[in-house]
């Protein structure tokens, strides 16, 4: 058993750029599901949109590429308006099956082989990001401090690093998370965050003491929205890629899957629990499979290729008994979630 | 505009000098000063019509009571005037501007505010935070002025004092840092009751106040609907306790079928013989003798036949 690897791996999965994605994935769930009681299963379709906006932007529509990042941006507002105006003045069930039925349709139309010339149907669109790295400070030669790696290496701590362009999308992915963060406790403490909180509750009770209630829901929309948008952005830079099956229904409930393990409506609950479940899923993968190759498991119990399941059984399994012992989550305030349940 | 601002009103001294007095017994009768004219309110529910006044006033600082059976459409005609239903046809002005068709949030913002029969508490905010919500004109609901806390600091502050000042008045500022999910069903009432206060609107619309309240706190929220009306508000409720109407109430107004069908004091409404068919139904003080039965009967089969022959 290698535990060396299996810990560095645990450990890259922790603050890797999969946890910054999900991370900013489930910051604009938390503004939407958590404060706002607003839920929306295509939370996908916003990353969509963040992804697709740079890469078309750059690729199909010719713009530079920081242009096209506000082109990517835009659209998840655009999105936003499209999906909340038939909705937002309905029951909270209706924008749930709009919003998971939008995630399917933009990923089938962004695949699709007439739109091939534009979105590059199932390929998907690739190298457009080059002025991202081409700005990167950090230089590919460097030093070290006893374990710390500054471009000697790669820059990291011991046996975690990373190499200077996955550094670079990090630094400012992480930046990005902390800025959002920041944007969502300050908005939270506000008049406006009592208002989204006690729409969650119960928004005839806000409408009867005159707060506009649709014009709030959609702010709340299009706030998660973007902030999901951003997510896709990185997603994006991160692989210098885009291709339309990365955006299924799936990415969404994993990213609701760390909101809810973090806590939701908690500052911290989609940052921590993004980390946890992207360390906590690489760590499973990662020990079975050195398990597997020294025959700790024998091989008609389990071969390598099924791992690829047998580790989101196991991590599903984990959260299960998280959520009968925990049901707040992370940081989540028991007594909070159980006057939820009382209604 | 918003506010129950004292010397805009008529006062307390005046509210109590009974500005029902001398007016008719008859379901529409006009008020001296109505703060509310409805007219021509329609709503049906498929064939149902569960609303049809023709015209009813609410006369300003003063409690009035709408009764009426399970059914009759008191609740429905709330929803109507709050903008929280839209009405088929019927215009209704609310101190001389037209509401008619205007959504809740801005019927609120007239200085019209409702609470809600099932009370709707904000379970997960603090007793506190839920009166906080109902301050006007709060800088800081808007998006880009809630991010700065310099902007909307002081006003907040003022609004917590006043929160605060009505929680002592509600005594229920032993619970301001509790979830609101955690009062009981009576101190839910007076919550929604302070947080309405909160919008210092010029009518208060209560429906059922007392719904699934306790004996011992009844008085208490008795005191308080009371006290609004000493506050120069003017109150409309929906309840089903005559002993409550008959305690509070100034005046009665008495749906049935959807439409009123009287008005009086308490003390007329009590022996109004269309009240008490209303609830009761019509033939309820005199049982029906084998020959009437008959007569019935008779009457039944001649306009079955003469339907059949036409």
């Amino acid at each position: 058993m290698d535990w060396e690897l299996i810990l560095e791996n645990g450990g890259k999965a922790l603050v890797g750029t999969d946890a910054v994605v999900f991370a900013l994935a489930a910051i604009g769930l938390n503004v939407h599901f958590g404060y706002t009681g607003l839920v929306n299963f295509g939370q996908v379709a916003f990353l969509a949109m963040g992804a697709y906006g740079v890469a078309m932007g750059v690729i199909t529509f010719g713009l530079s590429f920081w242009l096209a990042v506000f082109l990517g941006l835009f659209a998840a507002v655009i999105l936003a308006v499209l999906l909340g105006l038939p909705t937002l003045r309905l029951r909270s069930d209706y924008l749930a099956i709009v919003t998971i039925a939008a995630g399917e349709i933009v990923r089938l139309v962004l695949r699709s082989a007439s739109l091939r010339s534009s979105t590059g149907g199932s390929d998907g669109l690739q190298a457009f990001a080059d002025p991202f790295f081409d700005i990167n400070p950090l230089p590919t030669g460097g030093t070290a401090l006893g374990p710390i790696h500054l471009g000697d290496g790669g820059y990291g701590f011991w046996i975690w690093t990373f190499g200077p362009n996955t550094t670079w999308v990090l630094i400012v992915g992480w930046g990005l998370v902390g800025l959002t963060s920041l944007m969502v406790w300050a908005l939270m403490r506000s008049p406006w965050g009592r208002v989204v909180k006690s729409i969650r509750e119960d928004e005839d009770a806000v409408r009867s003491l005159g707060k506009n209630v649709n014009w709030y829901k959609m702010q709340s929309l299009i706030l998660g929205g973007v902030i999901g948008a951003l997510g896709g952005v990185i997603f994006a830079i991160s692989r210098q890629s885009v291709q339309p099956d990365n955006y299924s229904t799936a990415l969404t409930f994993f990213a609701y899957t760390a909101l809810i393990l973090g806590g939701t409506a908690r500052i911290f609950g989609p940052i921590v629990g993004s980390m946890l479940f992207w360390s906590l899923l690489s760590f499973t993968d990662v020990t079975l499979r050195q398990a597997v190759v020294n025959d700790k498991i024998p091989g008609d119990f389990l071969t390598g290729t099924r791992v690829g399941i047998i580790r989101f059984m196991l991590v599903g399994a984990g959260l299960v008994l998280l959520m009968v012992f925990r049901p707040q989550g992370i940081f989540g305030d028991k007594k909070e979630v159980a006057i939820g349940e009382r209604g | 505009m918003s506010g129950a601002d004292l010397s805009k009103t008529s006062g307390p001294s005046l509210a109590k000098a009974a500005p029902h007095e001398g007016l008719e017994r008859v379901p529409g009768v006009p008020k001296p000063d109505p703060i509310l004219v409805a007219d021509s309110v329609r709503r049906t529910f498929g064939g149902l019509t569960a609303v049809d006044v023709d015209h009813v006033e609410i006369q300003r600082g003063t409690i009035t009571a709408l009764i009426g059976p399970n059914g009759a459409g008191k609740t429905t005609f709330f929803n109507l005037l709050t903008g929280f239903d839209k009405p088929d046809s019927g215009r209704w002005t609310f101190d001389g501007q037209d509401l008619a068709g205007l959504a809740a949030h801005k019927v609120a913002r007239r200085g019209m505010v409702r609470t809600f029969q099932l009370t709707k508490s904000l379970a997960r905010l603090s007793v506190i935070e839920n009166l906080k919500l109902g301050g006007t004109g709060q800088r800081g609901e808007n998006f880009f002025r809630g991010l700065f806390k310099p902007i909307w600091g002081a006003q907040e502050a003022e609004i917590e004092a006043r929160a605060d000042e009505l929680l002592v008045r509600f005594k229920l500022d032993h619970m301001r840092d509790e979830f609101a999910g955690s009062l009981s069903g009576g101190q839910r009432k007076l919550l929604e009751m302070a947080r309405a206060l909160m919008v210092q609107p010029q009518m208060v619309m209560l429906d059922e106040p007392m719904a699934g309240v306790n004996p011992a706190l009844t008085q208490s929220l008795l005191g308080h609907v009371k006290s609004l009306r000493e506050d120069g508000m003017t109150v409309l409720f929906v309840e089903h306790d005559m002993d409550v109407v008959h305690d509070i109430s100034d005046w009665v107004v008495v749906m049935g079928e959807g439409r009123v069908i009287a008005e009086g004091t308490p003390r007329d409404i009590s022996a109004d013989p269309a009240v008490i068919d209303a609830y009761l139904g019509s033939h309820h003080d005199a049982p029906l003798s084998a020959e009437e039965e008959e007569q019935v009967l008779a009457e039944v089969e001649e306009a079955i036949a003469g339907e059949e022959a036409g």
